[in-house]
């Protein structure tokens, strides 16, 4: 049974989606408790996954494997480290509370929408798992359709556009991705005499510089527009305002990490020498600078609530990316935990403009202003996800921006110099938009009225609450989960970087020695 | 285990508390739990310093670790030493007086349990702040005393210009955030720890050629956070705008408490800053140069609160002037002084706006002296203090301040000596305006209620008497005295400046009213420059906020954002389309163009191949 602890986390949502096709579209309620229970389910077996995980153990574990189609060599092989394993959970999670907050919004097609979030569910999950690249690219490419439908179907005005944009675009990026796959696959039959999509064995390729440059270029393309990296991002908005708030949810908080987990998991080990190349290194900070600055600029000055958070996206995942490219251990690690933390408070703040559009119809900033009279409760929330997001100490967001700051200092202080800009630009837009909608007094007689939150309303959004301020308050757990598997991404990358660390202490623990003793 | 982290733990339960239950409380409930968390922690502080004694090393107590990641190591660490516990006793000290005040002046306030919440959460934030015994925690009270001053100041959310200078007074305070966390990256790479017990010594430690740049980078980077938390040069322009919030919270934040958070970083960095004396020099020219000017804006203020406030800004400067030139014991004893006068001022002042319903304006006030004697003579010993008559607490310390200036440089000595006379000339110019000559207002003015006149009583006899406390003294062996003896020719020349400010305030709002109309009539284009605060403002507003807000809008969002990047998207899905349009053309179905297609196609290849010589 525990040996197929990873599989049953993974396809729980999919047997839940199995089931939910087999009840009549007409039980409309029955739908609904059943894809809160399927969803509830999914989340309750990923939890063992975090007691059993082994901290001391830098490698994969819960692997499973087995053949799936021989003749290509491809492999059924699953298995998580410390930034899966984060990954895992927060999808599970967010997965149920994104199913949950969906309870009163979704009124047509019901049966498909949740089937479609369940099965989404597997996909994510299955991206996050697995550890053979065609597994992973089968993966990546079904998470795509459901969200295409949910944009497409449950969406607002301008669905098709947005839809479309999002799939068409995302598919670019994925075939150049492909490419990349594929001269890896052929490359390992070149050296080794035999066909596999393993990362395990791909992991042993000895490749010349050149080639590493070409396959990082189109990994590149497909991960980047996954993040999205600017200026690959406009999507993005587009996407996450016509989409229905659960799928905006999603999409923030867990599909933009699939870019982001990307160039963890393969970019940097597959292809280390592409990977601290100067140039790459340099395009990859001031992209993700460019990103921190532009997105906290642009989204300050948007009329939309829902594209303000869209563009504060942009500009979070930015710094994600920052700490990935210092390919130092607080970069990356930072970089882990800000993804989760950039899932929880965007997520929230998502399901917090959902919350008022249930209300009112409308997204448009101006029609709102003065809601704290009439909902209190709901400005108590708003205003805990904002600080949440800006990374005030003691809530999560500040324990990743601070970590990744910190390795993107060790890297290069003139970055570290330009990405602190957009924690001050993150408040300047957030406070703003919470004055303008929150703050003096009701200016549009449609709002005298809101009703506070329901209970269901506060259940979506206290187990994120909780679990910002655990991070904030006790993160000590998630850096002792991150630090075996990217000491060892680190030390793939850099071979010798501990070692210089340590002789670098030890050279000035003597010189100090040497100091005192003179004196 | 002496639990030092019971002290700021009490005014935090009493924040949930208040926070999750106070709504459904009765007033006296909410009361009890606001001013009893205080005055517990207060209680707790006097029983942990007894019981600690002489303090000759730090306590610390360590929790949990916090983080640990890469080269990172921090925990959750809190420490009492002797700057601590001078400290402590301020803030509990204060803020109990200042709790106590607040239940009578904000009797009939709505939201009245969310005031007390934030008030305790700016209690416990503060704690951490002043105990934290690592850089990186000392951050989390900074940024937590941040939090507190942008509730308390857009306390009042239904008025835009309240939620307004709270976003004005988050921002400002981030930007100067941004030199305290490069400070700290700094420090971690450097020294490989953000705990002071290791950053200290290994400071000192370091051979003269490699601090001059490293030392410096790292004190001045930590300055720029002490300048926008202490509204100092060019960010304290948060601070005017803050006295939106309600006038306790002037009081305690924005004069007594959370302001002066930057003088005690300096001081506690003091390792830091003795090494690198160029940054000691920017310290301490920031600080004078901000008293001055300060000063002379509150010179021709007319709201009380505005006065007040701009007298807080100078104070700070004097403030930071004595950590730049050294004197940090100076400092930290000016700190404590202006504590007790200011937040008097402020409570005062408090005493004076609820009597007349609201009121601001000096010049809708006059002739209170008789209607409000109590509120008149506790304001009256606040102001004796501020303007350094002997042997009033402000005296004290800022002649200590003078002397180390003098010590330093003389010329500073000097300027520092006109601001204490524009400083005695404001504060009795407020004092005569609000309580001389006739009322000028249409008000009922009715003395406050006993929870407001009793805080009021113990902060004039600190003013007074305060100067006896022997701070520096007491911070001798963390901060050792200079050679700055004492000259009783200065003394006695600024003693005489601010008496001098006093006598020309009485010459002009007393003795011969209209003196001062005239005077500022005289001065036209410098007085107006001074009134409008030397238009800073409006500068920031024209050369910073409007081309950020402008080219963010016209530029980066209509510009690059729609027009180019997702121009060149839709462009090639456009493009794509348009192929598609063309070769479409070719599908038309019509067997007779397929047959023409099929004629032309050959032709081309024959021609192809006939130029390229392939047909033999």
């Amino acid at each position: 049974m525990s040996n197929h602890l990873l599989s049953i986390v993974l396809f729980t949502p999919l047997a839940g989606m199995l089931i939910l096709l087999l009840i009549p579209a007409a039980q409309k309620n029955l739908i609904r408790i059943w894809a809160n229970v399927a969803a509830f389910a999914g989340f309750l077996v990923s939890l063992p996954l975090w007691v059993h995980f082994d901290r001391g153990n830098g490698g994969f574990q819960m692997v499973e494997r087995g053949d799936w189609i021989p003749a290509l060599g491809v492999k059924y092989n699953i298995g998580i480290d410390g930034v899966s394993l984060l990954l895992v959970l927060l999808t599970t999670l967010t997965g149920f509370i994104a199913i949950l907050s969906s309870w009163n919004a979704v009124d047509r097609h019901e049966k498909s929408y949740y089937a479609m979030f369940l099965l989404q569910q597997t996909g994510m999950i299955g991206v996050f798992v697995a550890l053979d690249f065609f597994l992973f690219y089968v993966f990546w490419e079904v998470v795509l359709i459901p969200m295409y439908f949910i944009i497409g179907v449950w969406g607002g005005p301008r669905k098709l556009y947005a839809a479309i944009k999002f799939f068409m675009y995302t598919l670019a990026g994925s075939v150049l991705m492909l490419l990349g796959i594929l001269t890896l696959y052929f490359e390992h039959f070149n050296q080794f005499n035999f066909y596999t999509f393993e990362i395990s064995e791909l992991l042993k390729l000895n490749l010349p510089l050149g080639i590493q440059q070409w396959v990082f270029w189109a990994f590149f393309i497909g991960f980047a527009i996954k993040v999205p990296m600017f200026p690959f991002h406009t999507w993005l908005p587009d996407a996450h305002v016509e989409a229905p708030t659960a799928g905006s949810v999603i999409l923030a908080s867990v599909l933009l990490k699939m870019g982001t987990y990307g160039f963890i998991r393969f970019s940097l080990p597959l292809l280390p020498n592409a990977s601290i190349d100067p140039w790459i290194v340099q395009t990859m900070a001031v992209l993700s600078i460019v990103a921190i600055i532009y997105g906290a600029l642009v989204s300050l000055m948007q009329e939309d609530w829902k594209k303000l958070v869209a563009y504060s996206s942009v500009s979070h995942l930015g710094f994600c990316t920052l700490g990935i490219f210092s390919l130092n251990p607080n970069g990356i690690a930072g970089s882990v935990l800000q993804q989760i933390n950039h899932g929880i408070s965007t997520g929230m703040l998502f399901l917090i403009v959902g919350v008022v559009y249930e209300r009112r119809h409308t997204r448009l900033i101006r029609d709102y202003g003065g809601l704290a009279h009439v909902m209190p409760n709901f400005a108590f929330i708003f205003a805990f996800a904002m600080l949440s997001s800006a990374g005030l100490p003691l809530l999560n967001g500040f324990i990743g921006e601070f970590t990744i700051l910190q390795g993107a200092f060790e890297a290069s202080r003139t970055w570290a110099a330009f990405a602190v800009t957009g924690v001050v630009l993150g408040a300047a837009y957030l406070l703003w938009v919470y004055q303008r909608t929150m703050l003096g007094q009701i200016t549009n007689a449609k709002n005298r009225l809101l009703p506070d939150l329901s209970l269901r309303e506060w259940a979506v959004f206290l187990p994120f609450m909780a679990w910002a301020l655990w991070i904030g308050i006790y993160p000590k757990p998630y850096f002792d989960v991150l630090e075996k598997p990217v000491a060892q991404l680190v030390e793939r990358v850099r071979p010798g970087y501990f070692e210089a660390q340590a002789a670098r202490a030890q050279a000035a623990l003597i010189d100090s020695g040497k100091e005192t003793t003179l004196r | 285990m002496r639990h030092l982290w019971l002290i700021p733990a009490l005014p935090f339960a009493g924040f949930l508390l208040n926070g999750i239950f106070g709504r459904r409380a009765s007033k006296a409930v909410v009361n009890a739990i606001a001013v009893g968390s205080v005055a517990l922690s207060f209680l707790w502080v006097v029983k942990t310093l007894l019981s600690l004694g002489g303090m000759e090393t730090p306590h610390a107590e360590r929790y949990f670790t916090w983080i640990e990641s890469g080269i990172l190591n921090v925990g959750f660490e809190l420490a009492v030493d002797r700057l601590t516990a001078v400290m402590l006793l301020v803030v509990t000290g204060v803020g109990l007086l200042i709790h106590i005040y607040s239940t009578g002046y904000m009797a009939h306030e709505g939201g009245y349990y969310r005031f007390f919440a934030y008030m305790n959460l700016f209690m416990f934030f503060m704690l951490i702040l002043v105990m934290a015994n690592n850089y990186l925690l000392m951050f989390v009270g900074w940024e937590g005393v941040g939090l507190c001053s942008y509730l308390l100041i857009g306390f009042f959310f239904l008025r835009r210009s309240a939620s307004t200078a709270a976003n004005k007074a988050f921002i400002v305070n981030r930007i100067g955030d941004f030199g305290f966390a490069l400070a700290m990256f700094l420090m971690v790479v450097q020294f490989g720890t953000l705990d002071f017990a290791g950053i200290y010594p290994a400071a000192a430690e370091m051979p003269a050629e490699q601090t001059a740049g490293i030392l410096t980078a790292i004190a001045l980077l930590l300055f720029v956070g002490a300048t926008g938390k202490s509204a100092q040069l060019p960010l304290y322009v948060w601070l005017p705008d803050a006295m939106e919030g309600p006038t306790p919270v002037s009081a305690l934040i924005h004069a007594a408490t959370m302001v002066t958070a930057g003088v005690y970083m300096v001081a506690r960095s003091s390792a830091l800053f003795l090494q690198a004396p160029l940054a000691m020099d920017v310290v301490a020219i920031v600080g004078l140069l901000t008293a001055v000017m300060a000063a002379t804006i509150g010179l021709t203020q007319f709201d009380i609160k505005k006065v007040f406030a701009y007298s807080t800004v100078s104070q700070l400067g004097y403030m930071v002037l004595a950590v730049g030139v050294g004197a940090f014991g100076a400092g930290i004893f000016h700190l404590m002084t202006h504590a007790f006068f200011k937040a008097l001022l402020f409570l005062g002042a408090g005493s004076v706006i609820h009597a007349l319903s609201g009121e601001q304006d000096l010049r809708a006030m006059g002739g209170l002296r008789k209607k409000i004697p109590l509120t008149f003579a506790t304001l009256l010993c606040a102001a004796v203090a501020i303007a350094g008559v002997p042997p009033f607490s402000g005296f004290f310390s800022k002649d200590e301040i003078l002397l180390a200036a003098h010590h330093h440089a003389p010329w500073m000595y000097w300027v520092g000596v006109i601001t204490a006379a524009m400083t005695a000339f404001y504060v009795f110019r407020a004092i005569f305006m609000a309580f001389f000559g006739d009322s000028r207002g249409h008000h009922h003015p009715h003395e406050s209620p006993p929870s407001m006149i009793l805080p009021l009583a113990v902060l004039a006899l600190l003013s007074l008497a305060g100067g006896f406390i022997p701070v520096p003294r007491f911070l001798e062996p963390l901060f050792p005295a200079e050679g700055a003896h004492h000259d009783f020719a200065l003394v006695a020349v600024s003693v005489g400046a601010g008496l001098l400010g006093i006598g020309l305030a009485w010459l002009f709002y007393v003795s011969k009213p209209g003196l001062a109309d005239s005077a500022a009539a005289r001065l036209g284009a410098l007085y107006r420059l001074v009134y409008n605060k030397y238009f800073v403002d409006e500068i920031y507003d024209a050369t910073v906020v409007r081309p950020l807000i402008g080219g963010s809008r016209a530029v980066l969002w209509r510009g690059v954002d729609a027009g180019v990047i997702d121009g060149a998207v839709n462009g090639i899905a456009q493009r794509s389309r348009d192929l598609g349009i063309l070769l479409r053309m070719f599908q038309s179905g019509n067997i007779r163009s397929y047959a023409a297609w099929v004629l032309l196609g050959s032709v081309f290849v024959l021609a192809v191949l006939g130029v390229m010589g392939g047909l033999r």
